[in-house]
C-alpha cells in the first residue's frame, strides 16, 4: 500500500504532474471561452435591446435554446454533430475520410454558445440599467453611433455588469468539468484516471473537488480586486 | 389672439410616422430570423427524412421512461433538499461562529465545485470505504449509481436552496421583525405568519431556476450509467450511430425547461397581484 504522499508526488510515482496538466487544460480551456462568450454574449444583448422587433426575436430564440438544453447534451451534440457533418463534408471529396474533431475546440464552442446565452442576458439587464439620456447626451455633444456606444455606455456598462459576470465565470469554471466526458483532460479525467489505476478513487475525487474550490477562491480574489479598481473609478468621477 | 392660435393650433397635424425603411438594422434583424427558420426547417427535414418507424418503436418507449427516470430524480432531490436546506439556512444565520461557520464551509463547498465532481465522489469515492459501509449496513445504499445520484443531488441542492431560503429571509425587513413581537407574536408564529409569506414571493424565482437548473444539470447522472433522458440517449447513440437520438433529447429538455419557465412566471405573476396597479 503506497502512502498518500507517494500517491500525490510529482514525478513516475506519484499524480501530481498529471493532476497538474489536468488544471492546466481546465483554466485554458475556461480562460479561451471567456472572450467568445463575451463577445458573443455582448452582440446578442445589442440585438435584443434593439428597436428591430426581428432583431430582438432572433436574439431571443438564441437565448431560449441554449439557456433551456442541459450543458452536456450541448457539447455532445456539438461534438458529434461536427464529427459527422464535417465527416460528410469530406466524403464528398474523398470517400475514406475519416474525421476527428478537436474535444478543445467543441469543448470551447459548447461552453461559450452556453455562457454567451447566460451573459447577453446580464448584458441586457445592464443596458437597461443605463438611461436613455446617456445616448442622448453622447449624440447632443457629437459623438457617432459607435462612439457613444464606445466611450460613454461601454464604461457604465461593464461597472454594472461586473458582478453578474463574475458569477457566470464561476459556473463557467465548474462546467468546464463536463469536458472530461468527451475524452479531454481536464481536472476531473486526470483524477479518474489516477483512481482508477491506484483504486484511491475518494482521494483522488476528492483532491479534484479541492483544486476546483482554490480555482474558486483564486477567481474570487480576482474578481474583489477588478470590482475594487472599477468601484475606485467611480469614486473619482 | 388667442383664437388666432387656436386656429394655428388645429391647422398643426399630427406630423406622418417616420416610414419603417430598410435599415441595415431591419437587413440584419429579417437575416437572422430567416436563418433560425431556415435551421428550423432543416430540423424538420432532417427528422421527417431520417424517420425510422423500426427505430421509433424500439427506442421510444426508453425515452418516456428515461423522462419519468430523469423527473422522478429531479422531484426526490429538489424535495429532500428543501427538507435540508431549512437546518442549514437556520445555522447560516445563527449567532452561533462554530454553527454559521460550519453551514458555511458546507454551502461554500458545494457551491464551489462542479456537480459531476461530487457525484463522482460519491459514486466512485466511497468505495473506498466499502468496509466501514458494509459494517453499518449502509453499502447496499452507496452500491446503487441510482441511490449515489440522488444523495449527491439532494446535498447540493440543499446549500443553493439554503442560500435562497437565507436570502429571502433576510430581504425581508427587520422592522417586520421588531414589528410583530411588539405585538406579541412569538419567533415561530412571526416567521410563519409575517416573515415567510413575504420571503417567498422573493424566494419563488430563484427556487424556479434552481429547479431548472437541476433538470438540465441531471444530464451528468447518464455519466455514471443512469438512464435518464441523457442515458437513454447515449445509449441510442451508440447503437444507431443516428444523430436524431440526440435532437429527440434536446426538444424533450427543451419543452420541458419552456413549460417550467412559464409556470413559474404565471405563479410570480399570481401572486404579485396585491403589489402591481
Amino acid at each position: 500500500m503506497q502512502s498518500v504522499w507517494t500517491l500525490l508526488s510529482w514525478g513516475p510515482e506519484g499524480w501530481l504532474d498529471d493532476i497538474a496538466y489536468g488544471v492546466f487544460i481546465t483554466v485554458s480551456l475556461a480562460a479561451a471561452t471567456l472572450p467568445v462568450g463575451l463577445m458573443i454574449g455582448f452582440l446578442v444583448a445589442l440585438a435584443k435591446q434593439s428597436n428591430e422587433p426581428s432583431l430582438r426575436l432572433a436574439g431571443n430564440i438564441y437565448t431560449t435554446i441554449f439557456r433551456g438544453l442541459p450543458e452536456l447534451l450541448t457539447l455532445f451534440m456539438i461534438f458529434y454533430g461536427a464529427q459527422i457533418g464535417i465527416q460528410q463534408l469530406m466524403r464528398l471529396y474523398d470517400p475514406t475520410a475519416a474525421v476527428e474533431v478537436n474535444a478543445f475546440v467543441s469543448g470551447m464552442i459548447a461552453l461559450g454558445v452556453v455562457f454567451s446565452s447566460y451573459a447577453s442576458e446580464v448584458f441586457l439587464s445592464a443596458f437597461r440599467a443605463i438611461p436613455k439620456g446617456q445616448y442622448e447626451g453622447g449624440y447632443s455633444v457629437g459623438l457617432s453611433g459607435w462612439q457613444t456606444m464606445r466611450l460613454v455606455v461601454l464604461p457604465q456598462l461593464i461597472r454594472i455588469a461586473l458582478p453578474g459576470l463574475a458569477n457566470l465565470w464561476l459556473i463557467l469554471l465548474k462546467d468546464t468539468a463536463l469536458v472530461s466526458a468527451i475524452g479531454l483532460a481536464d481536472i476531473l479525467r486526470q483524477a479518474g484516471v489516477a483512481a482508477r489505476v491506484t483504486k484511491h478513487a475518494f482521494l483522488f475525487f476528492g483532491v479534484a473537488a479541492l483544486i476546483y474550490l482554490l480555482l474558486a477562491i483564486i477567481s474570487s480574489f480576482g474578481i474583489n480586486a477588478i470590482e475594487r479598481r472599477v468601484g475606485r473609478q467611480q469614486v473619482q468621477r | 389672439m388667442s383664437a388666432a392660435a387656436a386656429d394655428v393650433a388645429t391647422k398643426v397635424e399630427k406630423p406622418p410616422a417616420i416610414p419603417r425603411g430598410w435599415s441595415r438594422q431591419r437587413v440584419l434583424g429579417y437575416a437572422l430570423v430567416g436563418l433560425w427558420i431556415v435551421l428550423g426547417i432543416g430540423m424538420i427535414v432532417y427528422l421527417v427524412e431520417a424517420w425510422n418507424s423500426e427505430l421509433f418503436q424500439k427506442y421510444a418507449p426508453g425515452y418516456i421512461s428515461g423522462l419519468g427516470v430523469t423527473l422522478t430524480l429531479v422531484a426526490v432531490s429538489i424535495v429532500l433538499g428543501a427538507v435540508l436546506s431549512v437546518p442549514v439556512a437556520y445555522a447560516r444565520m445563527s449567532r452561533n461562529r462554530i454553527l454559521s461557520s460550519v453551514a458555511y464551509a458546507y454551502v461554500y463547498f458545494f457551491r464551489g465545485t462542479p456537480l459531476l465532481t461530487q457525484v463522482f465522489l460519491v459514486y466512485y469515492g466511497v468505495g473506498s470505504f466499502r468496509p466501514a459501509l458494509e459494517a453499518v449496513g449502509l453499502w447496499g445504499f452507496f452500491r446503487e449509481a441510482w441511490y449515489c445520484a440522488i444523495f449527491s443531488f439532494t446535498l447540493n441542492t440543499a446549500a443553493y436552496q439554503a442560500e435562497i431560503l437565507r436570502g429571502a429571509i433576510e430581504s425581508v425587513p427587520r422592522g417586520q421583525w421588531e414589528g410583530a413581537a411588539s405585538l406579541g407574536l412569538h419567533k415561530l408564529q412571526t416567521l410563519r405568519k409575517i416573515i415567510l409569506p413575504q420571503a417567498l414571493i422573493v424566494a419563488l424565482r430563484p427556487y424556479g431556476n434552481e429547479i431548472i437548473l437541476m433538470i438540465k444539470g441531471s444530464a451528468i447522472v447518464a455519466l455514471i450509467t443512469v438512464y435518464d433522458l441523457m442515458g437513454i440517449t447515449k445509449l441510442t447513440y451508440s447503437r444507431t450511430f443516428d444523430f436524431q437520438s440526440y435532437i429527440w433529447a434536446a426538444i424533450i429538455y427543451l419543452i420541458i425547461v419552456e413549460i417550467l419557465r412559464h409556470a413559474v412566471e404565471w405563479i410570480e405573476r399570481r401572486i404579485t397581484i396585491h403589489l402591481h396597479r
